[in-house]
Formats: structure tokens, C-alpha cells, sequence
């Protein structure tokens, strides 16, 4: 049956149904809904919630449950997200899966509470210090808030690498008709790692510093070798017209935007379509790639200055032109707006 | 069939709730919905609104730039969506509240006094109700009786006695002439 | 034939990498007795710190983890809550606890973690070697204080267990110290206790254990270890802080 759900809620349940274990979060707007919407459920639910006293304690909280073994995630908007970054890079150095949610807001600096898609950069070129890769999936309704932790744990346990679900304001507080699908709860990946007692078993160690000759240059060979796999495998995407001459590019809110945009061009007779990339890191740049000879014009369409765009150029390698448009600062960018920008090619 | 309504007043005045109300109806009518708040940077008293987006097809962007109606409850919330109306489209004023009649687009303009009529029901929060019920009478996107079969569910849980008035007012405003 | 002395079995064969004179190869060892006379090795889960006892995993023959600068109380906290049945604690030094990681150290005390802090307090940064920490002596010379810690400059030394006494969380705050036999010895009292607190469930607990760091303080051991019984033991007293338990060390 379907409800009326916030996008906020949507997946904080998803997350509750996806057997999260452990939230920690720090109340900054626009994502107090799911904060405030854990508070009640995992205590319902028997699970731990705890507000923590930063964003910083709150990552390694995360750190901590998931060394722990249990699915443990936290969410934060963009300023919060910036001081998660140190725990993210040592999750990655230790290997530790675990979901960060950025809602985005308005930036740089403190910004402001409007929806923004400002944080790609940080989100998908590691955020933190260090050579390493989060894996970062894009919500673009609610019905997809609801169902992407599930799928954010299990890749993420899978390739022992924290999973980002990168979200915005608009999405989070946004309503709509939903589903509440049973979903899958189960466990993957090696667990031959969690640290719960050395009970029968050799002690286990978890650490990120690796001071002998050469082993943090093999530690890195292996990080580099498992996210070149995840770019091989883990590509997802939505596409819509699919012969279309112009493709845009967009994700998350933005994507709705020229979802409008596209069936209105289509009405007027325009071949438009929309490449709406679900995964943002690995860039689903196979089927870019693919698109390149039929497509005439790429138009990228963002909440920031201009971010994915330097992916999409990445995967285009100058074999079609690519044009961006996109409005910062909190604003967003309305259908009209991408018609336009459609008609200057 | 695509409709697109931003409902604005103070905070407080219900705007959040009567969005809400619009969407749940449209919902179980099988309709498409979207609905978007909007505080301002203060929770009481300050402007509030919300937008709408009802219709047969899936709905892309929830933010509504030119809405094809407007659902006013202040004087400051004119102002500030008056000029943003759709040319031709639909403005439903609470006139107990909002006596300037200058700054309107073009378009059909109702006026309503939304306040007073509550007044009369015996509950002044209803107000907003009120005004949908008017707005539901001009532009028919989803049956009255929807709304009251919304209302039910809404207020279900915790305000279950609030429910009659609630219907009350939303016929008030729907035979208001 | 009664074995007198060995090694506990939560300590592994790895060499330590201190210097001479310092005081966390003892602390260390004191913990894994405590810990092999509990019987507790199998479901301990320690946090190792950034600073001198980073390689505190490689010295401890039970499951560790790392934390970043400052974060242990906040991984132990996720662990604990997370395994509510198992022993956590933290090792941490004065820069990793009352510098950089004050928040995590006062909110874990405030939300009465069921955890165990061990606070190695030397009164300096021995890793990144010598600089001024949080509880280093007024006048005390350090590589960021090259004419003595001035408390116009660089403010007083953080009294640590004297200032989370105020917060109802902490059950069991005390001070120790490794200059002597029988500190040694009085300090393993305090430490055995604060596991026992946690594992009767009865709360937070911490143990401040003053250390001399030769080197960096530019002393040879015995003046280090007189310079820990005059000045630090001056400023930082020796003893129990609080015990909300009645329990009897």
C-alpha cells in the first residue's frame, strides 16, 4: 500500500529495515528530520541511537560499531560532512563498512539550509586525506531514499569501504507516494574481521598505520585493486530515451528537474533524454562511453558550479561537446531554465 | 492533468498541514504528488509555505517556480508569490486578513473571508481549511470526499476530535459563494 | 615448581619500541595482568591512540583497534553499545585526551559510558617529539615552550580527573603513578578496579597514570622519575578522585 512519506523518514526507515544496528548523528538543518526520526525508531526497534557531541564523535561511532560488526551508519549535512571526512579516511585506511549520509545545503562556509549538490567533489574524489574512493549513490525520489541503505550496506560490506548515500535538502523534506517494500537485510561479505573478542581465535588487529618498509605502498596497490573492481562492476544508472540526440546528465534532485524538462522538449518534438547516474562514484562513464557516438550534445545539469560536469568531460574525452549549466548557492534550477539552455545548442 | 499550487501564510496558520492534507487526498485518489516545504529561518510566526504538485503522470522537479494557483492566507506571502502566479492561473485570498487588492497578477482572484468564517465554525485554526475547500470548488483535482477520507488518516493518531471541524470548515469554504 | 614471574598472556612477544625510562611499557603490561587475572583476555576489545602507544596493538595479545587523534571514548562508545558484554577500553595520552580529544573525553564521561580510560599522563607529546601538552607544568621547557610554559601564553595544566569529578556520569576517577614499586603496584590496584566497575556494569571509570618521558623532558631516568615525584605529584596528587561504587580497592 502506498504512503505519503518524507524523504528524510524514507530512509531512516529504509536503513531500519536494511538491519542498521547503530545510528549516531548531530542535528544540523536539513536533515534533523532523519536525526530526530532515528531518535524514536531504533529505540523502538531495540538498536542504539545516540546524539553524539560533534560530527567528528559521531563518525567515529561509526567507526566503532562497525569495528564492532554491526551495520552502523550516521547523516549529516554539508558543514557536517566536511568534519566527518578525517573518520570516512580512516574507515577507508582500516577498511571499515559503514554509511554516511550527506543531506546537501547551501555552501561554502556555513551557506545556508537550502538544497544544494554543492558536496560532489568531496563526495566522490575521496573528501578526506589519502588515496581512497567511498562508494556514492544518488537518491533521486523517495521510494529510492527508502531502499538505497540497503543497498549502501551491502556494498559497502561487501567491498570493506564506507558507502556515501549524497542527498539533498530538497529530497529529505520533500513528500510523496511510497512503497514500503520489504527489504533485503542480509549480511555480506567476509566478516573474518570484526573485532568481538579473540574467543577461539588469533587476536585481531585494525589499524591504518603501516610504518614497515613498503607495506603502505602494498596496502594502497590493494585499495587501488579493489576500487578498480567496484568501477568495473558497480556502474548503475537510469536511462531515459535512449536515442536522444541531447543528453543530459544529471542526479538526485537535479535529475527530477530535467525529468520535467525532458518530457516537455519531447512534447515540443525534441530529442531529448536524461542519463540520471545512480552510482556517481564508480562514474557510470561505460555507458557515456557507449552514448558518444549517437549523442550530438552532452548538457550536465547541477545544484553547484559545475562539479560532475569534470566527470562527464573525463568519460566524453572531447569526442562530443559537453555543456553545463547549473545554479549555486541553494538555488535550484527549474525546467524552464534547462529548455533553455537545451534551445543554445 | 498537472496542477501546481503553493499554499503560503504564517507560521502556524496550518500551511505545512493543509499541503499535507492536499497530498494524502491526491494519493489515495492514485494520483501523482509531490510536496515541498518551506520554513523561513524562523519556526513560529514567521512566513511558511509549501508546494504542490498534483498529477496523472509521474512528477519530476517538486519545486514549483510559477504555480498554476495560489493559496494565500497573509499579507506578506502576496507579495511575495503574487507576482510569481502563472498567467491565467487561480489566486484564493483570505480576505479577513488581506485587504490590499493592488498587487495581484492576472488571472481569476477569489477572495475569501477564510478567518471570519472559522471564527463562526468555533475554531479559528481552521482557517486554512477553509480556504481549501474554496480552492477545491474552483479547481476540482481531487473530491471533497477525499479530503475528509484525508483528514481521517491525518488526524487519526493524535487530534482525533479535531476531525468534524476540520470537515466543517472544508464545506464552509467549498459552498462559500 | 611455583612460577613466580612471566609474561601475561595479553602481551605478545613484540618488541616494545620505548625508550628507555618510559612509563608505557609498564602501564601496558599492568593492564594485561589486570586483564589476564579478570579473565577477560577473550572478550577484551582495547583502542590503541595516536601518540607514543600507537603501536599499542602490536603489544597486546587480544582484539585492538586503532582510533584517530583524540577519538577513542568515541569508538569505544560504538563498540561497547554496540557489544555491551565485552571489556572496552582506551589507552590514551594527554595531547590524544585533554587536547585534541576533550569533547569525546567529556561526553563519554557524561553519558557514564561503561568503559575504562586509561590516561597516560606525561605532561608532553613524546611521539612528535616533545612538544607543550594540555597538563604540561607551568615553567616546564618543551620544544613550543622553549622558555617555559607561560600561562599568559599557553594557559594552566588541565587537571583531567579533577574536572570530570563534577560529572554525574564518571564512577571512578583516579590517579596513579609508575615512578616506584609501590606506585606501580598501587597504580595496577586502580586499574584492576575500574575493569571491575565495568564489568559489575556499574559505569565509567578512569585511571590517570603520571609517566616521566626522559627523553623529551632532557633527564636521565632517575631525574625524570624525581622530577615526577616532585613536580607533577604536586600538581597532579596522587589517589582516588572519585568512587561512586564503595567499592574497596
Amino acid at each position: 500500500m502506498k504512503q505519503l512519506m518524507k524523504g528524510s523518514a524514507a530512509l531512516g526507515e529504509g536503513a531500519i529495515q536494511a538491519g542498521g544496528g547503530a545510528y549516531f548523528g548531530y542535528p544540523i538543518t536539513p536533515q534533523n528530520e532523519l536525526t530526530e526520526y532515528m531518535s524514536r525508531r531504533m529505540l523502538e526497534e531495540r538498536r542504539v541511537f545516540i546524539q553524539a557531541e560533534s560530527e567528528l564523535a559521531a563518525i567515529n561511532m561509526v567507526f566503532g560499531a562497525s569495528v564492532a560488526g554491526a551495520r552502523a551508519m550516521t547523516s549529516s549535512s554539508s558543514p557536517g560532512v566536511s568534519l566527518k571526512q578525517e573518520g570516512i579516511s580512516y574507515m577507508a585506511g582500516c577498511e571499515l563498512p559503514g554509511l554516511i549520509v550527506n543531506v546537501q545545503r547551501g555552501g561554502p562556509g556555513l551557506g545556508n539550509i537550502s538544497g544544494s549538490q554543492a558536496d560532489y567533489f568531496q563526495a566522490v574524489r575521496g573528501g578526506g586525506h589519502g588515496d581512497y574512493q567511498v562508494i556514492v549513490l544518488t537518491p533521486a525520489s523517495v521510494q529510492e531514499m527508502y531502499e538505497m541503505p540497503s543497498m549502501a550496506f551491502s556494498l559497502s560490506e561487501k567491498y570493506r569501504t564506507p558507502a556515501l548515500i549524497l542527498t539533498d535538502g530538497i529530497l529529505a523534506q520533500m513528500q510523496e507516494p511510497m512503497e514500503l517494500v520489504k527489504i533485503n537485510a542480509a549480511r555480506s561479505g567476509d566478516q573474518s574481521w570484526i573485532l568481538d573478542g579473540c574467543k577461539g581465535r588469533a587476536p585481531r588487529k585494525i589499524r591504518s598505520l603501516l610504518m614497515e618498509e613498503g607495506a603502505l605502498e602494498a596496502h594502497n596497490r590493494h585499495l587501488q585493486k579493489k576500487y578498480i573492481e567496484i568501477k568495473n562492476k558497480e556502474q548503475r544508472y537510469q536511462l531515459i530515451n535512449e536515442q536522444a540526440e541531447i543528453m543530459l546528465v544529471a542526479y538526485g534532485v537535479s535529475a527530477r528537474v530535467c525529468y520535467t524538462a525532458v518530457q516537455e522538449a519531447n512534447r515540443k518534438g525534441l530529442k531529448v533524454g536524461l542519463l540520471r547516474p545512480i552510482t556517481v562514484w564508480p562514474f557510470p562513464e561505460k555507458i557515456i562511453q557507449e552514448l558518444v557516438p549517437q549523442v550530438k550534445a552532452f548538457l550536465v545539469i547541477e545544484l553547484s558550479a559545475g562539479q560532475m560536469v569534470e566527470d562527464v568531460n573525463l568519460a566524453v574525452n572531447g569526442k562530443t561537446p559537453v555543456y553545463f549549466y547549473g545554479r549555486a548557492g541553494g538555488a535550484c534550477v527549474t525546467p524552464e531554465e534547462v529548455i533553455k539552455e537545451i534551445g543554445k545548442i | 492533468m498537472r496542477e501546481e499550487l503553493i499554499i503560503a501564510g504564517f507560521g502556524g496558520q496550518g500551511i505545512m498541514f493543509t499541503g499535507t492534507l492536499l497530498s494524502q487526498a491526491a494519493m489515495m485518489e492514485g494520483k501523482f504528488v509531490t510536496y515541498f516545504p518551506s520554513y523561513g529561518a524562523e519556526v513560529r510566526g514567521g512566513t511558511a509555505h509549501c508546494s504542490v504538485t498534483i498529477a496523472d503522470t509521474s512528477i519530476g522537479s517538486p519545486v514549483i517556480t510559477h504555480p498554476d494557483s495560489l493559496l494565500i492566507l497573509n499579507k506578506p506571502s502576496l507579495g511575495r508569490f503574487g507576482p510569481r502566479l502563472k498567467k491565467g492561473g487561480l489566486l484564493v485570498l483570505n480576505s479577513t486578513l488581506i485587504e490590499d487588492e493592488t498587487s495581484i497578477g492576472g488571472g481569476q482572484v477569489v477572495r475569501l473571508p477564510a478567518t471570519d468564517i472559522a471564527e463562526k465554525i468555533g475554531q479559528i485554526t481552521v482557517a486554512n481549511i477553509v480556504a481549501l475547500g474554496k480552492y477545491l470548488a474552483l479547481r476540482k483535482i481531487v473530491s471533497q470526499e477525499s479530503v475528509g477520507q484525508a483528514l481521517e488518516v491525518l488526524l487519526a493518531k493524535k487530534k482525533k476530535e479535531l476531525i468534524e471541524v476540520n470537515k466543517k470548515a472544508l464545506l464552509a469554504g467549498y459552498e462559500y459563494k | 615448581m611455583k612460577k613466580l614471574f612471566g609474561k601475561p598472556e595479553s602481551l605478545t612477544t613484540v618488541n616494545h619500541k620505548y625508550c628507555p625510562g618510559c612509563g608505557h611499557g609498564i602501564v601496558h603490561r599492568l593492564i594485561a595482568e589486570v586483564i589476564d587475572e579478570l579473565g577477560v583476555r577473550e572478550k577484551t576489545i582495547g583502542i590503541a591512540p595516536v601518540g607514543c602507544a600507537v603501536f599499542a596493538y602490536d603489544y597486546w595479545n587480544f582484539d585492538v583497534t586503532e582510533a584517530s587523534h583524540g577519538r577513542p571514548p568515541a569508538v569505544a562508545t560504538g563498540i561497547k553499545r554496540v557489544l555491551p558484554d565485552r571489556v572496552v577500553f582506551t589507552y590514551q595520552g594527554d595531547g590524544d585526551l585533554a587536547a585534541i580529544g576533550m569533547a569525546e573525553t567529556i561526553h563519554a564521561a557524561n553519558r557514564g559510558e561503561n568503559i575504562t580510560v586509561i590516561f597516560i599522563n606525561n605532561a608532553i607529546y613524546g611521539m612528535t617529539t616533545g612538544q607543550m601538552a594540555p597538563t604540561s607544568l607551568l615553567g616546564m621547557k618543551t620544544t613550543t615552550t622553549p622558555f617555559g610554559r607561560e600561562a599568559k601564553i599557553a594557559g594552566y595544566p588541565i587537571k583531567v580527573s579533577e574536572l570530570l569529578v563534577t560529572l554525574e556520569g564518571t564512577t571512578y576517577l583516579a590517579r596513579g603513578a609508575v615512578d616506584s614499586a609501590k606506585h606501580v603496584l598501587e597504580a595496577k590496584k586502580a586499574i584492576k578496579k575500574a575493569f571491575e566497575i565495568q564489568l559489575s556494569g556499574k559505569g565509567y571509570s578512569l585511571v590517570e597514570i603520571l609517566s616521566q618521558c626522559p627523553p623529551n623532558w632532557k633527564m636521565s631516568v632517575p631525574e625524570s622519575l624525581e622530577y615526577v615525584r616532585k613536580e607533577m605529584m604536586t600538581q597532579f596528587p596522587l589517589g582516588v578522585i572519585k568512587d561512586k561504587t564503595g567499592m574497596t580497592v
